[in-house]
């Protein structure tokens, strides 16, 4: 068995958070370049500029480059030969958060009860999802969720007899519905199949895939294409001012689902997608 | 398109009138922030007959809860958050002669409706790119609610803060009108 102390998950996590809300991620930067050339309209175009303008000043001066620094969500992959000593795994991610938020001047997001809504001012706890897989190294995923773009996800329990036009329709549908609201140009990340809770996980799995990269299924990287398509013809645009380019990128991640069936979850991510990943 | 409109705080009903879905601007002047928690409490005070903690008249709301300054910044990263959040409260506001809120995202009918007959415009910030905007904000004042953190309601000294205008006082929508521009039926 391999030993990793939970001061070296804590001092990771305190690490992540900062440099991923401080630095946009080289494939992001690639994919809105990319998006500038096939922009059309004039006011995308400037606020596509905009937003390379926001990040380079995010990395030149430390800073983060949204003020929604976001619920930390972390993904964390524990190798099954690997055992964690210290204290709690969850004690130790929470620490690491709270330190990162702290000392990387991130804002605090999060309301200790959905009903009381007082803050808690540390942005704890973080979502943890935890997966035990083969192998003896451990990694530690971190995204920086922003309120505005989650508020616009959506899940549906639709009937296998709706199959791919019905995937279709919804996705396509709950990005219209986002509009200007979630910060376009957006990547849309769905989750199908699995069960009610699986489908959701699976999206936001989805949205942690290399921004553009698609799935290895040529199938599923043809429904991504099929989606990607659809969605920009809705002529949403940067912003939601009109334009070509409404989302950068559609991922999709399938699983098993049962015979009665058709879990779909959209996850739907701002331009300003922050994740993070080291190996320990 | 029209060059970029200067707009200095407070604004007249002849200030707002004269601006077009569309049209960009620059700011200077006071703004006033407020987002989720603060809106709800100014809510409850205009309900009990309490004075606010501004005057509304002839001002600008942003919604915005900044990201907190680093020793040698004025503020964090400034960025606006979504507005229809706000939508509920942002009528009775309006009548009470708030002339404009700056946001991003769409907004009810009721609020576009408040708009058109007590002259007032809903003006769209870039989201995301906060620094950038930060940059425009020269000074910032806590003026209430302090224990609601990033929720405080802050006067902000802005000089030349960037803006487009969503709706105007006729009832017209960029967002309308530019998804209506490059939608490709399918």
């Amino acid at each position: 068995m391999r030993q990793i102390n939970t001061e070296e998950i804590t001092d990771t996590v305190e690490k992540i958070c900062i440099d991923a809300n401080y630095n946009l991620g080289d494939d992001l930067i690639t994919s809105l370049r990319n998006a500038l050339d096939k922009e059309e309209s004039p006011l995308g175009k400037e606020v596509i500029k905009q937003l390379l303008e926001n990040a380079e000043i995010g990395k030149n001066e430390q800073v983060p480059v949204c003020q929604d620094t976001g619920y930390a969500v972390v993904f964390v992959e524990i190798g099954q030969n690997v055992m964690i000593e210290g204290q709690s795994l969850q004690e130790a991610i929470n620490e690491g958060v709270r330190r990162g938020y702290k000392n990387g001047y991130l804002r605090k997001s999060i309301v200790r009860s959905p009903l009381d809504r007082v803050n808690t001012g540390d942005n704890t706890p973080a979502a943890i999802h935890t997966d035990i897989v083969p192998g003896d190294k451990l990694k530690i995923t971190f995204i920086a969720k922003g309120g505005g773009c989650e508020n616009m996800s959506r899940t549906a329990m639709l009937t296998p007899a709706q199959g791919r036009d019905g995937v279709i329709n919804f996705v396509v549908e709950t990005v219209k519905i986002a509009g200007a609201n979630p910060c376009p140009p957006i990547i849309v990340g769905v989750g199908l199949g699995g069960t009610f809770e699986y489908a959701s996980l699976l999206s936001k799995k989805a949205i942690l895939r290399s921004v553009g990269i698609h799935n290895k299924d040529i199938n599923i990287a043809h429904l991504e294409d099929e989606l990607l398509e659809k969605i920009n013809k809705l002529g949403i645009g940067p912003q939601g001012f009109g334009g070509r380019i409404t989302a950068l990128a559609v991922h999709v991640e399938t699983y098993p689902c049962h015979i009665a069936s058709l879990p779909v979850a959209v996850n739907i991510e701002c331009h300003s997608h922050r994740p993070k990943s080291v190996v320990i | 398109m029209r060059e970029y409109i200067n707009l200095k705080t407070p604004l007249s009903d002849s200030d707002v009138e004269k601006l077009e879905a569309g049209d960009k601007v620059r700011i200077s002047g006071i703004l006033y922030t407020a987002r989720d928690a603060a809106h709800k409490r100014l809510m409850e005070m205009i309900e009990s007959g309490k004075d606010l903690p501004f005057d509304l008249k002839g001002q600008l709301i942003y919604y915005v809860g900044p990201s907190p300054a680093k020793p040698e910044q004025v503020i964090g990263s400034a960025g606006p958050t979504t507005s229809y959040r706000m939508d509920t409260y942002t009528p009775a506001f309006i009548k009470m002669g708030l002339k404009g809120t700056i946001g991003k995202g769409n907004r009810s009918q009721e609020v576009i409706e408040a708009m058109r007959k007590y002259k007032a415009v809903y003006l769209a910030a870039v989201g995301g790119a906060a620094a950038l905007i930060a940059k425009t904000i020269r000074k910032v004042r806590i003026i209430a609610f302090e224990d609601l953190g990033p929720e405080a309601i802050r006067e902000l000294e802005v000089d030349n803060f960037p803006a487009i205008v969503v709706n105007d006082t006729k009832g017209n929508d960029l967002y309308n009108i530019g998804s209506d521009k490059y939608k490709i039926p399918s």
